[in-house]
């Protein structure tokens, strides 16, 4: 039998290709029940909870509820962030999609361009609740300017400084308030003897070195595309925005070299939890990880991640996760259901606790830490110090390629280079030609 | 044993029965289609996985199959040979990263294919005279290549942490380093990759050596012993000479095995690849993936495909020339 | 080759340096996996100076390993079986028939080893969707998309070696069977196999080592129903933790079906690949 699939296989093999030359092919309809009124959904979930189980256990009961309330039955997968983009892109490329699907809110414009995702126009919006009741900035994210969005968020986030309260009673300082109180506080926390560092940079990541490069530009007022969505990496603004962050380790020394290897994020707040540095910059889904890994909730504090002095408050990207619909979808209605409930007050505050997330939603209130502070510290990095990423469709080489030239200057400092200015400005226009070519 | 060669036996058997006397060979008419249909599963198998893909993946080349265009492709406008012009054009970034990508891959694989060769080859002499627990030594030097790819290679990148892992420890305690070199950044990135795909690697050389050197007939040596000749120049001129049929091959396997080497980077590096060790398929697998510009990196794929037929073709030329001379 | 002094040492360096450049590895996976979380972020250290088995208790818990492992085994025992198969019938027919396009064939197969594998994945890929959308049959995403393309990637290799190893089977044999009334398949069946037999255990260890460890196709042709080991494993880098003692207990679970099974065959595994290579 299975020989005669094969060969079967092969036969169709032949005509799917003369398909795809020339006719592109129909959508297929494997992504749901497809016939009758038995409707199933089938939603990709990104990792937010502290294992891909620990997401299921989470969403499960939200779920159910939603099946109860509307009898539209959701077929679950929780995807890791390392595969998470690669599985987008195979679906779009195929048709073979999921009906609804999270986004990492900064691939919105690049995902929008695709043309595989359903706009969420005045109807689409009027069925999921209307746009009046998300926060703007966060709404912002969800296309392109001037355009129907592809996304409207679901979970919000944003950076933080996190600091370790008794390390700075001990050395008997106060939270930073400007870029340079930070770099001074952190130079009084590194001391070598105690194996002890001010700060930890997640280094090797490239994700976190392209919003560092953002927040840091956006403090010099630098974009990084102009009108026209050319890119215009070289700027002075941009270049000295990535040099002071590359100096907290080159020139300030006040994060281990070691950082350079960081490939993401959980490694620097590892530090930090197990008290090995006294200061980390990270978004607010920190606190589970923080906690997982041996500190209590009350011996840290959190302040918005600080400007030089005179420069533009910008504390942070607007951070988060999106929720897209496929436009191949075969359950519009359905789908959208399913965006209007998990974008509903109730289910926002639901989820908010296990997922250390931001409301999305005006008037809502956070819910992802009992400590008032830090929640009204973080509610107003969110609403009013946050700036989005780029929203172009090159965004996604942005990440990469700016990003990746970050790492390598990482590199090089670590390693025992020096990266000077003129350095920066020749790998931001590597990362900048690379973009232009790809567009 | 296998559904295949039972449901091809009874069609294909019986026209075979009633004819044959001689060996089947020699029987040009009787058996014609017999081999065809030997074959077919193979044909169609290598046609769905490889032939056909391939010839996808060059039309893909030649389209501009960016992110505007992968949802629906059949709607991408036709590039011509622009995709190849921007791989090629080493004077912008993207042609300049892929010659790097390149040469990178050039150095890793030389190095890498020498390497394997010259430890397999150590340590198949070594055991070639047999002694108490070669037996043992032999099967215990082969786990790397038993090993499933990814496990070795995640335990090495372990072991190459800056700070927690097993290298630096062990060149701190005997005092080569003061055991906070990166190993996995910057440029020792490549001898780290080396390091890894070596490990891997070298014991198939070393396996199939072993094996060549069982071939060969002990008194050949025992001649030359008589003839004064010591144990280098019996390995120069016995060992070596009868090895050559067993070298050409495992050379050349050897070599595209580590070309186009896609696990070690993938999985030693993650998202966090450094330059130095930037091999050319992950370079093109990050080309297509990370900027979605498939066009693009299918015309590198394809021109990284006709530079490992060229070597194969030049490599097989020369070598067989040569064996003709010899 | 005389053990004369000088060979004696040079033996036992050589046994010593690559003894050690292949045991350091695994030491380090098997003590790593018998440290608690917190020995493992910290310095290294030779000796686990807490031992414990929780880790190989844990990692089921972290990722869905069982699952995985139900997956890679699926996937990797049909893929060899199918391989196999397919291989010597086509090993069968370049070995023992002079016909048309057989140099075509065996050029054609063994320049596919060569094929870079991220030329053909997303093609592939999307040949897989076409024929879901023409026939129904589901590729992508499924066990059968996966043994389909790992059949093919040990192909040329086993087709190349086994017919290496029928060559050297004396035609006689089957010259024999033909008079006792035997077709060309039951002298293959009866004869080749029999004789062949150390070559198609090597074949099929070779097949299975492949499907067991491919990750290229696998990273983008798995979904969470067909997830196999070698992105499962990817799994243990958590949003909280990386857990490399589970990473390492992990590993050396998945590791030891394979090792043990090539060791046990590798006599065959030699033989099979000398007789392709020196054929």
């Amino acid at each position: 039998m299975r020989l005669r699939s094969l060969v079967a296989a092969v036969a169709a093999t032949a005509m799917g290709i003369s398909l795809a030359a020339c006719g592109g092919g129909d959508k297929n309809d494997s992504s749901g029940g497809g016939s009758g009124g038995d409707q199933t959904l089938t939603y990709w979930a990104s990792n937010q909870g502290t294992s891909l189980d620990n997401d299921k256990e989470v969403l499960t009961p939200v779920l159910q509820k939603f099946t109860q309330d509307t009898g539209i039955k959701v077929n679950l997968e929780v995807i890791g962030w390392n595969d998470l983009q690669t599985r987008i892109q195979t679906a779009i490329t195929s048709g073979q999609a999921p009906d609804v699907v999270n986004i990492g809110n900064t691939w919105a414009a690049s995902l929008q361009a695709t043309d595989a995702f359903l706009p969420f126009d005045g109807d689409a919006m009027g069925a999921i609740g209307g746009k009046d009741k998300f926060v703007a900035t966060a709404l912002a994210t969800g296309g392109k300017e001037g355009t129907d969005p592809t996304s409207v968020p679901l979970y919000g986030l944003a950076y933080g400084l996190y600091y370790n309260k008794a390390m700075f009673t001990a050395a008997g300082l106060q939270p930073p308030k400007t870029w340079e109180e930070m770099v001074t506080d952190a130079q009084k926390l590194t001391v070598p003897a105690k194996k002890q560092w001010g700060m930890a940079i997640a280094a090797g990541s490239y994700t976190e070195n392209v919003h560092f490069a953002f927040i840091n530009a956006a403090q010099n007022k630098a974009e990084w595309f102009d009108k026209d969505g050319k890119p215009t990496f070289t700027g002075d603004g941009n270049v000295q925005g990535v040099l002071r962050y590359l100096d907290l380790m080159q020139k300030d020394k006040v994060a281990n070299p070691s950082n350079a290897q960081y490939d993401n994020g959980t490694k620097s707040v590892n530090d930090f939890a197990t008290k090995k540095v006294a200061m980390v910059i990270n978004q607010n889904n920190a606190d589970s990880s923080i906690v997982a890994n041996g500190m209590k909730a009350g011996e840290y504090g959190v302040v918005p991640f600080p400007a030089p002095a005179g420069a533009e408050q910008v504390a942070s990207h607007v951070a988060g996760i999106n929720l897209s619909v496929f436009k191949n979808t075969k359950h519009k209605d359905a789908a959208l259901k399913f965006v209007k409930y998990m974008t509903d007050a109730t289910t926002q505050t639901t989820l908010g606790k296990p997922f250390s997330s931001l409301p999305v939603l005006k008037d809502a209130k956070p819910v992802f830490t009992t400590d008032a502070t830090e929640a009204a510290t973080f509610s107003d990095i969110y609403n009013t110090k946050s700036k989005p990423l780029p929203l172009v469709p090159a965004e996604d080489q942005f990440e990469s390629t700016v990003g990746k030239a970050m790492n390598s200057m990482f590199a090089k400092i670590a390693t025992g280079g020096t990266v000077t200015a003129d350095d920066v400005k020749a790998a931001l226009k590597t990362a900048q030609d690379q973009v232009a070519a790809g567009s | 044993m296998s559904v295949a060669t039972q449901e091809a036996t009874p069609a294909a058997a019986k026209p075979a029965k009633k004819k044959t006397r001689r060996g089947p060979e020699h029987r040009p008419g009787l058996n014609r289609w017999l081999p065809y249909l030997l074959l077919a599963p193979a044909v169609l198998a290598e046609l769905l996985i490889h032939i056909i893909p391939m010839v996808v993946g060059i039309w893909m080349s030649f389209i501009k199959l960016t992110k505007f265009f992968i949802a629906n492709w059949s709607a991408a406008p036709s590039a011509g040979l622009n995709n190849y012009k921007v791989a090629l054009d080493f004077n912008n970034a993207v042609g300049e990263g892929l010659l790097k990508s390149f040469g990178v891959t050039v150095v890793f694989s030389l190095v890498t294919v020498a390497l394997s060769w010259v430890l397999g080859m150590a340590a198949a002499v070594a055991l070639q005279p047999p002694f108490r627990g070669r037996g043992i030594i032999r099967t215990f030097f082969l786990v790397p290549y038993a090993l499933p790819a990814y496990a070795g290679i995640l335990t090495w990148n372990f072991m190459l942490q800056r700070d927690t892992g097993a290298v630096n420890h062990v060149l701190n305690q005997l005092h080569l380093s003061d055991g906070r070199t990166f190993w996995l950044i910057g440029s020792n990135a490549l001898v780290s990759l080396i390091t890894v795909a070596t490990w891997k690697l070298w014991t198939f050389a070393f396996l199939t050596l072993m094996a060549g050197l069982q071939s060969i007939p002990g008194d050949l040596y025992e001649a030359a012993s008589v003839d004064g000749a010591g144990n280098i120049r019996q390995w120069r001129n016995i060992t070596l000479p009868s090895l050559r049929p067993v070298n050409l091959v495992l050379v050349l396997v050897l070599f595209l095995w580590t070309f186009s080497d896609f696990n070690t980077p993938y999985v030693l590096f993650g998202t966090a690849q450094p330059p130095a060790g930037d091999l050319i398929t992950f370079h093109i697998y990050n080309a297509s993936f990370l900027t979605w510009n498939f066009g693009t990196g299918a015309a590198m794929s394809v021109l990284l495909l006709i530079f490992l037929m060229i070597v194969t073709g030049a490599y097989l030329l020369v070598t067989g020339r040569r064996s003709r001379r010899a | 080759m005389r053990e004369t002094q000088g060979f004696k040492i040079y033996r036992g360096v050589v046994l010593i340096v690559l003894g050690l450049f292949v045991f350091i590895p695994l030491y380090v996976m098997i003590t790593s996996s018998l440290k608690p979380l917190k020995d493992v972020q910290g310095a290294f250290s030779w000796w686990p100076s807490n031992l414990t088995l929780a880790p190989f208790v844990d990692m089921w818990k972290t990722v869905p390993l069982a699952r995985y492992f139900v997956n890679s085994t699926i996937v990797s025992v049909s893929a060899t079986v199918f391989s196999v198969a397919i291989a010597i019938l086509a090993a069968f027919a370049v070995s023992r028939f002079r016909f048309r396009g057989r140099t075509a064939f065996t050029t054609t197969v063994l320049s596919t080893q060569m094929f870079p594998g991220v030329l053909f994945l997303l093609p592939l890929f999307l040949i897989f969707v076409n024929i879901n959308n023409s026939f129904g049959l589901q590729l992508v995403g499924t066990r059968l998309g996966l043994i389909i393309t790992y059949l093919t990637f040990s192909l040329p290799f086993s087709i190349w070696m086994l017919a290496g190893y029928f060559d050297s089977i004396p035609r006689e044999l089957d010259e024999a069977a033909l008079v006792d009334g035997c077709g060309p398949m039951g002298a293959l069946w009866r004869v080749v196999l029999p004789a062949a037999r150390p070559g198609v255990i090597a074949v099929a260890i070779y097949s299975f080592m492949t499907a067991w460890g491919e990750v290229l196709f696998a990273s983008v042709m798995t979904t969470e129903a067909n997830r196999t080991l070698s992105v499962g494993l990817r799994q243990y880098s958590t949003q909280t933790n990386i857990y490399w003692n589970q990473i390492m207990a992990a590993a050396l679970v998945v590791s030891v079906p394979v090792v043990i099974g090539f060791l046990l065959a590798q006599r065959h595994f030699v033989a099979g690949v000398t007789a392709g290579a020196v054929k």
